[in-house]
C-alpha cells in the first residue's frame, strides 16, 4: 500500500466540485471515485464529506435531487450549479498556479540562485 | 432554499439526512460483503469509516446555516417551559411588566399622536406658515403676528416660490333651515383645500371668481356639521341656507376629520366677499397664511423673498408698513399647551417602568442564583458561557415581549379613556392611535427592559467556579450578587422617593392654588357668549339698543338677580391687550407697558363680586358723549401711579384715543380702583407677563367699533339659584324679538364661573392624579422588590441564623439583624432618591404653572410614608428569619 496523505485546507470542497462536474453523482460515489481517482493516495475521511456536502449546498455551489440509482434505491444525487461551475474553474486555476510555483521553487539547485 | 425555508422544512431535512446517510452505510456494507466479508463484519466496518452518525449529523446541521435560529427556538421554548413551571414568579414578573410597559405605551401613544406624528395633509414637509413681524410688535408677548389682507394678496402675487392661502376666524348664526344656531366660521381663500392637497369630500372648493367681491353666495360646510346638521344627506350639496340674514349656496363638504389650524370649524365661506373696513386696511392683521413650497422652492428662497416683498412694501406704504416684514417658518401643529406635560408624563411613567425592570431583575436574580446549579451543571456537560449567556438573555427577552404584548394590550384598551380624561381639549385628540409606530416603541422598550433585568443575572451565572458551585448545593452566595441585590433595593427607593416627593409637591400646589382668591365671587355665576340677531347689527344705534334689550329681558328672568355684558371673561380664553403711559409724553408702542382691557356695562361689579377699593364704578351717565372713564385694578393703580392718589388722574392709552375712539379726548380719566382679578386663572396669574388691567364702559365704544364688539360681548349674570338651572329660560327670553322679532338670536358656551376657575385648575388637578397613581405604584412596586430581596437574602442566610440562634441569640436579635439590614439599604435609598426629586422638582416648576420650589414640609412627609411602607415589608423575612428552627436550619447544610 502507498503512503496516504491528509488533503492539505480547502482542498476537499475543490476535489469534491471536481468529481460532481463530471455528472450527478450520490454522496458514496464520491467517496469512492476520489479514492479509485486518486489511487489510494487521498483519503477522503467520510465524516467531513457529508457536511462539506451540505456546506456546499447551502452556498449554491451544488444542487440535489433525489433519484433512483441502477440498483432501484433512491439517494440523493447531486450536481452542479452554474455558480459552482464558475468556482470550480477559478478555484482550479488558482491551485493549478500554487503547484507551478511551488514545483518552480522546489527545481531550484541547491547552490543558490544565479 | 432560503434560510427560513430550510427551518420550517426542518423535519424534512432531518429526515432527508437521515437517509443520506442510512444509504452510505448500506451501500458501504453491500460493497464490503460482496468483497466476501462477514455481514455483521462488513456493517461494523461500514460504520468506523463514516465515523458516529449524530457527530455526523451534527456538523451537517452546522453547515446548514441556520444553527443560532435553532438554538434560539430552543432556548425559546425552554424560557416558556421554565415560566410555566414557574406560575407564581411568572404571574409576578409579567403583572410587573405589565403594569410599568402598558403605562409607557399609553404615555407613548398620546406623546407619538399628539407631538411626533407630521400635520395629517399630503407632504406636509412642503407646508409653511407666514407671519408678519414689524419693530414694534413683541412676540415674546403676543405670540406670532397674522397678515393684513392687502398685504397677503401682495405677497400670493409676488412670490414665485409659495403656493399661498389665507383665512380669517369669525362666526355667524345659522338660520334656516333648522333652528338658529352659532357657528364657527372660517372665511377662506379660494386656494385652501388645493395649497393643504385635501380634496373635498363632496361638492368642489371655492373658484377664483368667486374669491371677490360680489362673487356668488357659497359655502362650504365642514364633515361634522353636515352630519348634525343635515345628517348626512348627498343632497346638500346645491341647497341654499342663511347665514346671518345672508342666502348661501352649498358647494362642498369636507373631508371627515378635516382641520384647519388645529380646529375644525363649522362652516366655510369666501374671504374675498367679504367687504368689511378692517380688510382693506394694512394696519389690522387677521389674516393666517399657509403656503405650500412650490416643486423645487426651499424655505430659504421663500424666506428671502418674502423679506424682499416686505421691504418693497414698507417703501410703497410707509405709514402702515414700515419695518414691516415677513417669514415663512415650516408649519407645526399648536401643541405648544400640553408638550411640556406630555413629555413629564412620559418621564413619569419611564421611572415606573425601571422600577418594574429592577424589580423583576432582582426577581431573575434570586432565581438565577438558586440556578447555579443547574448552569453549573450545563458547563461541566460542555456547553460553552456564550451559550449560557444567550440562553439566559432569551429567557429574559421572553419575559420583557410578553410583558410588552400585555402592555400593548393595556394601551390599546387606555389610551382612549385617557384622551377623553385630558382636561379640556387635548390638541390633535383624533391623532391619537395605536400605529406601528406605537408597536415599535413597545417592541424596543420591552426588548431593551428585557435586557436591562437579564443582563446582571446572565452575567454572572458562567462566572462561578463550576466545582465549587457543584460541591456547595447553591448554599454559599457571593458577595457581589448581595451587593447587586442590595443596589436594586437602594435604586427601587429612590426611584419611588422622586415620584412621591412630586405628587407631594403637586399636591401642595394645588392645595395652595385653591385657597387662592380669584378675585371674584365665583358662586352663582352663569356666564354665556350671546350672539345678537343679525338685523340687529345694521346700524349703531341698533346694535346699542339690542344689547339694552338683552340686558333687560335678562333681568326680568326668575332666578336672575344682576346681569351684565363683558367682551373677556377672567379664566377663559381671550383678552385684550392695551399699552399704556401716564403722561402725554407716550413712548413707542414697543416700550408701553400693557394692561388687559375690558369693555363693561354698569352692574359687572355687581354680578363678579369685585370689591370696589376707591372712587366709583361706572353708572348710566357714562355714555358716548360724556368724558371717556376708565376704572382700574390695585396691581394698575401700583403701576401706574405708585403710592399717589390715583383717583381724578388721566392714563393716555393709544389703542383707545384718536379719531375713531374720542373725539378731541386724549387720554381717559380713572374715576375708580376695583380689586385685582385673576384673569389668567389661579394658576398661571402670578406668572402672567400681563396682570395690570382697567375696565371702560362699553357704552363708550365708537360707532365705528361697535359691530366688532358687539361679536365679542359676552353677558353675565348673577343668581340666587344654582346658575345652570336659569340657562333654559335665559335662552327662551333671548331668543326673539330684538327689533324684527326674527327669533335669531343665540346663547353658546354657557358655563358657569366655578366651571371656570375650576378648568383653570384642571392642570395641575390631573397631573396630580396621575402622578399620584404613579407614586402609589412605584410604592407598590417598591415594596414587593424589597420583600422579594429580603426574603431571598434571609433565605440564603438560614444556616447562619441558625448557627447564630443556636449560640444564643434571641429571636428579637435576629430580627433586628435583618430589619438593620433592610433599613441600610432604605436609607442609602432615600438619600439618593432627595437629590434626584430636587432635580425632578425644578424639572416641574419649570412645567407646571403655579409650582413652587421643593419645600423641606414635602419630604418630611413623603419620605416617612416610604420608609414606613418599605419596614413593614421587611418585617414578614425578618419574623419568618427569627422563627428559625436551629437543628433543622443546621442539618440542611
Amino acid at each position: 500500500m502507498t503512503e496516504k496523505s491528509d488533503l492539505p485546507q480547502g482542498t476537499l470542497d475543490l476535489l469534491i466540485l471536481k468529481v460532481v462536474a463530471l455528472g450527478p453523482v450520490h454522496g458514496y460515489a464520491i467517496a469512492q471515485r476520489l479514492e479509485q481517482v486518486s489511487r489510494g493516495v487521498v483519503q477522503v475521511p467520510q465524516g467531513s464529506l457529508y457536511p462539506a456536502l451540505h456546506r456546499l449546498e447551502n452556498r449554491d455551489l451544488l444542487a440535489s435531487d433525489w433519484e433512483e440509482t441502477e440498483t432501484g434505491r433512491e439517494a440523493k444525487f447531486y450536481r452542479l450549479t452554474r455558480k459552482g461551475r464558475t468556482q470550480l474553474e477559478t478555484e482550479a486555476a488558482s491551485w493549478q498556479r500554487l503547484i507551478d510555483a511551488v514545483g518552480l521553487v522546489l527545481k531550484l539547485s541547491e547552490g543558490g540562485v544565479k | 432554499m432560503s434560510w427560513w425555508q430550510r427551518l420550517l422544512r426542518r423535519r424534512k431535512m432531518e429526515d432527508q439526512l437521515d437517509k443520506e446517510l442510512r444509504f452510505h452505510i448500506e451501500q458501504h456494507t453491500s460493497e464490503l460483503i460482496a468483497l466476501g466479508r462477514d455481514p455483521q463484519e462488513a456493517r461494523r466496518q461500514a460504520r468506523l469509516a463514516l465515523g458516529g452518525p449524530e457527530q455526523v449529523k451534527e456538523k451537517c446541521r452546522d453547515a446548514r446555516g441556520t444553527r443560532w435560529l435553532e438554538d434560539l427556538l430552543q432556548d425559546f421554548r425552554y424560557a416558556i417551559r421554565m415560566l410555566g413551571k414557574q406560575p407564581g414568579f411568572a404571574a409576578v414578573a409579567l403583572l410587573t411588566l405589565a403594569l410599568g410597559s402598558g403605562a409607557t405605551t399609553v404615555m407613548f401613544t398620546v406623546v407619538n399622536g399628539v407631538l411626533l406624528k407630521p400635520l395629517p395633509y399630503p407632504e406636509p414637509g412642503r407646508l409653511v406658515a407666514v407671519h408678519g413681524h414689524s419693530d414694534s410688535w413683541n412676540t415674546a408677548v403676543y405670540g406670532e403676528q397674522n397678515v393684513a389682507y392687502p398685504d397677503f394678496l401682495d405677497c400670493q402675487r409676488s412670490s414665485r416660490s409659495l403656493a399661498m392661502a389665507g383665512f380669517v376666524y369669525s362666526g355667524g348664526i345659522l338660520g334656516e333651515p333648522g333652528t338658529p344656531e352659532f357657528v364657527d366660521r372660517r372665511e377662506i381663500t379660494s386656494e385652501l383645500f388645493s395649497v393643504l392637497g385635501v380634496p373635498l369630500f363632496r361638492g368642489r372648493a371655492f373658484l377664483p371668481e368667486e374669491d371677490r367681491p360680489g362673487g356668488a353666495p357659497v359655502i362650504i360646510l365642514s364633515y361634522s356639521l353636515w352630519q348634525r346638521r343635515f345628517a348626512g344627506d348627498p343632497r346638500t350639496v346645491g341647497l341654499s341656507l342663511i347665514l346671518d340674514d345672508k342666502s348661501y349656496t352649498v358647494v362642498g363638504i369636507t373631508p371627515p376629520r378635516f382641520q384647519l389650524d388645529g380646529e375644525e370649524g363649522d362652516v366655510f365661506t369666501a374671504l374675498g366677499q367679504d367687504t368689511a373696513g378692517y380688510l382693506r386696511n394694512r394696519r389690522a392683521h387677521p389674516v393666517g397664511v399657509v403656503a405650500r413650497l412650490r416643486p423645487g422652492a426651499t424655505l430659504a428662497q421663500s424666506s428671502a423673498e418674502l423679506g424682499l416683498i416686505g421691504r418693497q412694501l414698507a417703501a410703497q406704504y410707509p405709514d402702515s408698513n414700515a419695518g414691516r416684514s415677513f417669514v415663512a417658518t415650516p408649519l407645526h401643529p399648536d401643541v405648544e399647551d400640553v408638550r411640556s406635560t406630555l413629555w413629564l408624563l412620559l418621564g413619569a411613567v419611564g421611572l415606573v417602568l425601571l422600577i418594574a425592570c429592577v424589580n423583576v431583575a432582582s426577581l431573575l436574580l434570586a432565581r438565577a442564583v438558586s440556578r447555579d446549579r443547574e448552569l453549573a451543571m450545563r458547563v461541566a456537560l460542555g456547553a460553552s458561557r456564550g451559550r449560557l449567556v444567550r440562553q439566559c438573555l432569551t429567557e429574559s427577552a421572553v419575559l420583557g415581549l410578553s410583558g410588552g404584548a400585555l402592555g400593548i394590550l393595556v394601551a390599546a384598551a387606555g389610551f382612549r379613556p385617557f384622551v377623553q380624561f385630558w382636561p379640556g381639549a387635548l390638541p390633535r385628540a383624533d391623532e391619537v392611535q395605536l400605529d406601528w409606530r406605537v408597536l415599535l416603541f413597545a417592541l424596543t422598550a420591552s426588548l431593551v427592559s428585557g435586557l436591562l433585568f437579564g443582563l446582571a443575572p446572565a452575567l454572572r451565572a458562567p462566572v462561578r467556579d463550576v466545582e465549587q458551585t457543584l460541591r456547595a448545593g447553591g448554599r454559599t452566595m457571593a458577595g457581589s450578587s448581595r451587593r447587586l441585590h442590595s443596589g436594586f433595593v437602594i435604586s427601587e427607593v429612590a426611584l419611588a422617593v422622586v415620584l412621591l416627593v412630586a405628587a407631594g409637591m403637586l399636591g401642595r400646589t394645588l392645595l395652595r392654588l385653591s385657597s387662592l382668591n380669584p378675585g371674584v365671587n365665583i358662586r352663582n355665576v352663569l356666564v354665556t357668549r350671546m350672539a345678537l340677531s343679525p338685523a340687529a347689527l345694521s346700524n349703531p344705534a341698533g346694535i346699542r339698543a339690542a344689547w339694552q334689550d338683552v340686558l333687560d329681558r335678562a333681568r326680568r328672568v326668575p332666578g336672575v338677580e344682576s346681569i351684565a355684558a363683558v367682551d373677556t371673561f377672567p379664566m377663559r380664553q381671550g383678552e385684550n391687550q392695551l399699552g399704556y403711559w401716564n403722561t402725554p409724553a407716550v413712548p413707542p408702542e414697543n416700550q408701553q407697558p400693557l394692561a388687559l382691557a375690558t369693555s363693561v356695562t354698569p352692574d359687572y361689579l355687581n354680578v363678579m363680586g369685585i370689591p370696589l377699593l376707591k372712587g366709583r364704578f361706572f353708572d348710566d351717565h357714562d355714555r358716548r358723549e360724556s368724558e371717556p372713564v376708565i376704572v382700574i385694578d390695585e396691581v394698575l393703580a401700583q403701576q401706574a401711579f405708585g403710592t399717589q392718589e390715583c383717583v381724578g388722574k388721566r392714563l393716555w392709552i393709544p389703542g383707545m384715543s384718536g379719531p375713531n375712539w374720542s373725539e378731541g379726548n386724549d387720554s381717559l380719566r380713572v374715576v375708580g380702583v376695583v380689586g385685582h382679578v385673576r384673569h389668567w386663572g389661579l394658576a398661571r396669574d402670578d406668572q402672567a407677563p400681563v396682570r395690570a388691567q382697567f375696565y371702560y364702559p362699553f357704552a363708550q365704544v365708537p360707532d365705528s367699533a361697535l359691530r366688532r364688539w358687539s361679536e365679542l360681548m359676552s353677558i353675565a349674570a348673577r343668581t340666587n339659584i344654582p346658575p345652570l338651572n336659569v340657562v333654559e329660560s335665559l335662552r327662551l327670553e333671548l331668543r326673539g324679538a330684538t327689533g324684527g322679532a326674527t327669533g335669531d338670536q343665540a346663547l353658546y358656551q354657557v358655563r358657569t364661573l366655578e366651571q371656570l376657575a375650576s378648568n383653570s385648575l384642571a392642570r395641575q388637578r390631573f397631573l396630580l392624579l396621575l402622578f399620584g397613581i404613579f407614586a402609589g405604584l412605584a410604592l407598590l412596586l417598591a415594596c414587593i422588590g424589597i420583600y422579594g430581596v429580603l426574603a431571598y437574602l434571609t433565605g440564603q442566610r438560614v444556616p447562619e441564623f441558625g448557627v447564630r440562634i443556636a449560640l444564643g441569640a434571641s429571636a428579637r436579635d435576629v430580627m433586628r439583624l435583618v430589619l438593620r439590614q433592610s433599613l441600610g439599604m432604605i436609607f442609602v435609598g432615600v438619600g439618593v432618591g432627595i437629590f434626584a426629586a430636587l432635580a425632578a422638582g425644578r424639572l416641574l416648576m419649570h412645567t407646571v404653572d403655579g409650582m413652587q420650589s421643593t419645600e423641606p414640609s414635602t419630604f418630611a412627609i413623603m419620605i416617612p410614608i416610604l420608609t414606613v411602607a418599605a419596614l413593614l415589608a421587611s418585617i414578614v423575612p425578618a419574623r419568618r428569619a427569627s422563627r428559625i428552627d436551629p437543628v433543622r436550619a443546621l442539618r440542611q447544610d
